[in-house]
């Protein structure tokens, strides 16, 4: 068994995330918006769209520009890569991601991530 | 203050409509009250285009479909006529009869007399009849209004076959509607040739060649020397025509044509009588004696139009006219404007033949050149009239290909220097448009807006389609002429300045919602994996999936929340309800019709009390259900499904409501049942997936209570049956529905209203409206009617059955949701706490019901 530093917190199987789609889990009082993309890989961002402050961008497309896969805000359809947060659409916007990691299956989110 | 002045205006023809158009976008209303006394019984229309008449009847053609002018300070009154002129009272008398729709005079069916500071005379011109024997039997005819092809048409159902005496522009449209009417069609010309003012020999040549392959015999050279008939106890009518050899004597051998139906069009003349009853100074051939202000020697007196002759020439184009309207309210304006001339130019298309004429075309000019290329085979002549020195183009004349036409004559008018080989102007492999055009061009002669005019709608106003230049310039707008030269500016410009005109969904599809339509159509894809594989990069977004989501619900449907498209959905369709600012969803049952029961009402009354929802009637009679958080939605929607409601689609780009007003039924004015058809038609096309959404609306009789016309189907009751309308719209740029088809049965209606829907859902452009569908479409609402009601493709029963097959596929959404546990698990705020509510959702109470709060934003910028 993989060794998971104690912040982690269980979120959801694996398989509860939709492919190209997304859930929000509570984290620590927060809304965070759980990713997987095409490939199979799993993503954890703020889920409150910073541009209408709904807490959303859990139930946007997930899809892709150029390389970046990225979510679309159901709200005003800005897209953020899934990978920093960065808002594709406007450079000085970018959504909280957070650590997170599939263990036996299950969908852990961590502590929110610093991004160079 | 200074009193408002009173303008009367004269003539509500096209040139009469202009002047009242130009003198409210101008503000000349600000100060003056505009009347406008029209002698026909209905409102300006094109009589350019008259002969379409047969096929889109009257309301297609109107200039002022409602009938009134927006603007309260200008008055229409119909049907009446001006029987006299007084200068020094400056009055006009009117004569209404008693059968006027009138409730503008005091006094229908009297007479009224009417003070002006300002008289615009714009009483048009009259068909010109020539003194021939037996002119005046029954069965010969004029053809200038409504009224005379309504009369040719009576005529024609009985006879086998017609004569149009003149073989000039008009004589050839009146022709081409004797052919649509199914006659054995003859023109009789005494010219040596046809449209002997336009065309030169050769021209004239190619185009009998052309016409006769129509099965229309032409007589040119020929004078009529009586017309024959029959006499019987209710008069006399037509046999046939006694033609005689132009410039032989009386006594000369003749030929004898057979003809039940004779059409007179050997010119107009200007309609000056009453001008010439108050001592107005008239042009020795004709027309009001004008000034360059179209001022007449009376300052309070103008005269535009057909009816007018400036400088003594009178102009029977519509463009002149329109220009002569716009130089009076520029001249009451205080303006600078002049009529000084007008480029008689023509272009056409006749029986389905181009045919352009420009310039100095006959080569009048001292030392002129002609270049010509004939291609008697297909059928094309091309002439250009060239200076002496060969620099500059002066005029020409295009028969059977005028696709040059739009770069030629803007450079007769601009003077532009020609290329070295001017003949490769004409020649076919010629791509003449290439050519630069001078941005002081005139490109739409009838409106005269010019190429400059063009790419200031296209840089500064936004403009990117034919449609939107349309609609801010009006180029293209009258005669339609002009259309493919506004399309190659518009294009031209787009790729100078690097703008690939690229017409792909977006970066991970290069094909058109059409294309992509038809290729889900052809390998019968079901999932967008395979499709973007198959045709397109990288993995979509909120642009192509939910385009794809709705092409698939269109040719399955399947339930749009089944694995393989849930995750394409959009964002209201993903939770089959509609997202509001706050991430909640409001809820819309369906209302067929706009008819519920008081036991229906009391259930959504209860619902939205015992969840604390925000009720709202919407503009479509339904009930709109506001403040449910997601995992509300399926206990609410039981609730409904439960009492017998249903999805209203109202979250989908797919049919919404068909607005009613109450109808037969109930209301004394109501010829038909219009509650019944329009329930019927929402639950026949409910669910139904299509490029944007779509609304109908259907009225019970002509007051049109339930605002049909601004529905994308809209469906008015007429005595025999119903009138269908199509491409309407409300939203910001309104549209107004045109008549596709009248007097229908409800079995005809429904088969083309089929036929309309899915001919859209396969053709349209993603999220593009049925007025901006038709728009583009090439030809137009003629083209939609030509595949609906003529299926002149061959696809009428294939729409159909597509659409019989979305009928009988329909379930509802929600009770089908509502059945199945895989579908409800999305319906969760929080996957790892399904109990707990989003505690970002907030409301405060504002007039007795809820009121979101904003979120609090949390600030945009990169987190610390």
């Amino acid at each position: 068994m993989t060794a998971v530093a104690v912040s982690l917190t269980p979120v959801c199987a694996v398989d509860a995330v939709p492919l190209e789609g997304g859930v929000a889990a509570l984290v620590d009082g927060s809304a965070v918006a759980v990713f997987r993309s095409f490939d199979g890989e799993v993503f954890a961002l703020s889920n409150v769209d910073p541009f209408s402050g709904a807490s959303v961008l859990s139930r946007g497309i997930v899809g892709s520009r150029g390389d970046a896969p990225v979510v679309s805000s159901p709200m005003y359809k800005q897209a953020f890569d899934l990978r920093t947060g960065a808002c594709l659409d406007d450079a000085t916007v970018r959504v909280t991601t957070y650590d997170v990691a599939v263990v036996d299956g299950v969908v852990h989110v961590g502590p929110t991530r610093e991004v160079a | 203050m200074t009193k408002r002045q009173r303008i009367v205006v004269v003539g509500h023809g096209m040139v009469g409509h202009r002047f009242a158009q130009a003198a409210v976008e101008r503000g000349l209303t600000e100060t003056h009250d505009v009347l406008v006394i029209g002698e026909e019984p209905r409102a300006a229309y094109d009589r350019v285009a008259l002969t379409s008449w047969f096929g889109s009847g009257s309301d297609a053609l109107s200039l002022l479909p409602g009938g009134e002018y927006d603007n309260p300070r200008v008055r229409l009154v119909l049907d009446s006529v001006v029987t006299e002129i007084d200068r020094v009272a400056r009055t006009v008398t009117v004569v209404s009869p008693p059968s006027a729709v009138d409730d503008l005079l005091a006094n229908p069916g009297a007479v009224t007399v009417h003070e002006y500071d300002v008289l615009v005379l714009a009483t048009g011109a009259a068909p010109f009849v020539p003194p021939v024997e037996g002119r005046g039997k029954d069965g010969c005819f004029v053809y200038r209004t409504i009224e005379d092809l309504e009369a040719i048409r009576a005529a024609s159902a009985a006879a086998t076959s017609g004569v149009v005496i003149g073989g000039g522009l008009l004589g050839l449209e009146a022709a081409n509607a004797l052919v649509q009417l199914g006659l054995d069609t003859h023109v009789v010309e005494m010219a040596p040739r046809l449209m002997p003012v336009q065309l030169d020999g050769a021209a004239g040549a190619t185009l009998v060649r052309h016409i006769e392959r129509l099965g229309v015999s032409v007589h040119t050279g020929m004078v009529t020397e009586a017309i024959l008939g029959t006499h019987s106890a209710g008069g006399s009518s037509v046999t046939g025509l006694r033609l005689r050899q132009a410039g032989t004597e009386e006594g000369a051998p003749t030929q004898v044509v057979d003809a039940q139906v004779v059409v007179f069009s050997a010119g107009i003349r200007p309609r000056d009588a009453l001008a010439r009853e108050c001592d107005l100074e008239v042009a020795p051939r004709g027309g009001v004696l004008v000034d360059e202000q179209c001022r007449t020697a009376d300052p309070h007196v103008f005269a535009i139009g057909e009816c007018a002759a400036p400088g003594g020439t009178m102009y029977g184009l519509v463009a002149p006219g329109y220009a002569m309207a716009e130089v009076v309210v520029d001249a009451l304006l205080d303006g600078p404007g002049a009529f000084t001339g007008a480029d008689m130019s023509t272009k056409l298309k006749l029986l389905g033949i181009d045919v352009a004429s420009f310039g100095d075309a006959f080569a009048t000019t001292d030392g002129a050149l002609e270049l010509t290329y004939a291609d008697a085979v297909a059928g094309v002549y091309k002439k250009l009239v060239v200076s002496d020195d060969g620099r500059r183009l002066l005029g020409g004349i295009l028969v059977g290909d005028a696709s040059a036409y739009g770069v030629l004559r803007p450079m007769v008018s601009s003077g532009l220097a020609l290329p070295d080989n001017p003949e490769q102007l004409i020649l076919p492999a010629s791509s003449g448009v290439q050519l630069g055009m001078p941005d002081e061009a005139q490109v739409c002669s009838c409106n005269d807006v010019t190429k400059a005019d063009i790419l200031h709608a296209v840089t500064e106003q936004g403009c990117e389609t034919v449609a939107d230049v349309k609609q801010c310039t009006r180029a293209g707008s009258t005669c339609g002429s002009c259309v493919a030269t506004v399309k190659n500016v518009i294009e031209d410009h787009f790729a100078s300045v690097g703008k690939v005109v690229d017409k792909g969904l977006c970066e991970h599809f290069r094909l058109t919602r059409q294309e992509l339509f038809d290729v889900v159509a052809v390998h019968g894809y079901r999932r967008f994996d395979d499709i973007v594989a198959a045709h397109g990069t990288g993995r979509g977004c909120d642009v192509c999936k939910p385009a794809i989501a709705s092409i698939l619900a269109s040719q399955t449907s399947t339930h749009i929340l089944e694995p393989a498209t849930a995750e394409l959905q959009d964002t209201n369709d993903a939770y089959l309800a509609n997202i509001q600012r706050n991430g909640t969803y409001s809820v819309v049952p369906r209302i067929p019709g706009g008819e519920i029961t008081p036991d229906k009402l009391i259930v959504i009354g209860e619902v939205a009390r015992d969840y604390g929802l925000y009720t709202k009637i919407t503009g479509g009679q339904r009930i709109d259900l506001f403040g449910a958080r997601m995992e509300q939605l399926p206990e609410i929607w039981r609730r409904l499904v439960e009492a017998g409601f249903e999805s209203g689609h109202a979250y989908g780009k797919s049919l919404r409501t068909v607005k009613s007003c109450v109808g037969s039924t109930w209301c004394r004015f109501g010829v038909q049942d219009s509650v019944g058809l329009a329930i019927a038609l929402e639950l026949r096309y409910r669910g139904l997936r299509s490029p944007h959404k779509l609304k109908g609306g259907v009225s019970g009789c002509a007051r049109e209570c339930a605002e049909a016309r601004g529905k994308d189907f809209g469906v008015i009751a007429t005595e025999k049956g119903w009138n269908l309308y199509v491409g309407g719209n409300g939203g910001a740029t309104p549209a107004h529905a045109k008549l596709l088809a009248g007097d229908l049965s409800t079995e005809t209606l429904v088969s083309y209203l089929d036929r309309f829907l899915m001919y859209y859902v396969r053709t349209a452009d993603r999220l593009q409206r049925t007025s901006t569908w038709i728009d583009q479409l090439d030809g137009g609402l003629d083209r939609v009617r030509s595949v609906v009601v003529d299926d002149s493709l061959g696809l009428g029963a294939e729409l159909e059955a597509e659409m019989a097959r979305h009928v009988g596929g329909y379930e509802d959404e929600w009770r089908a949701t509502l059945e199945d546990p895989s579908k409800l698990a999305r319906f969760v705020t929080f996957v790892n706490a399904p109990d707990t509510p989003d505690p970002s959702i907030a409301f405060t109470t504002e007039r007795d019901q809820i009121q979101p709060i904003a979120p609090a934003r949390i600030p945009v910028g990169a987190p610390a």
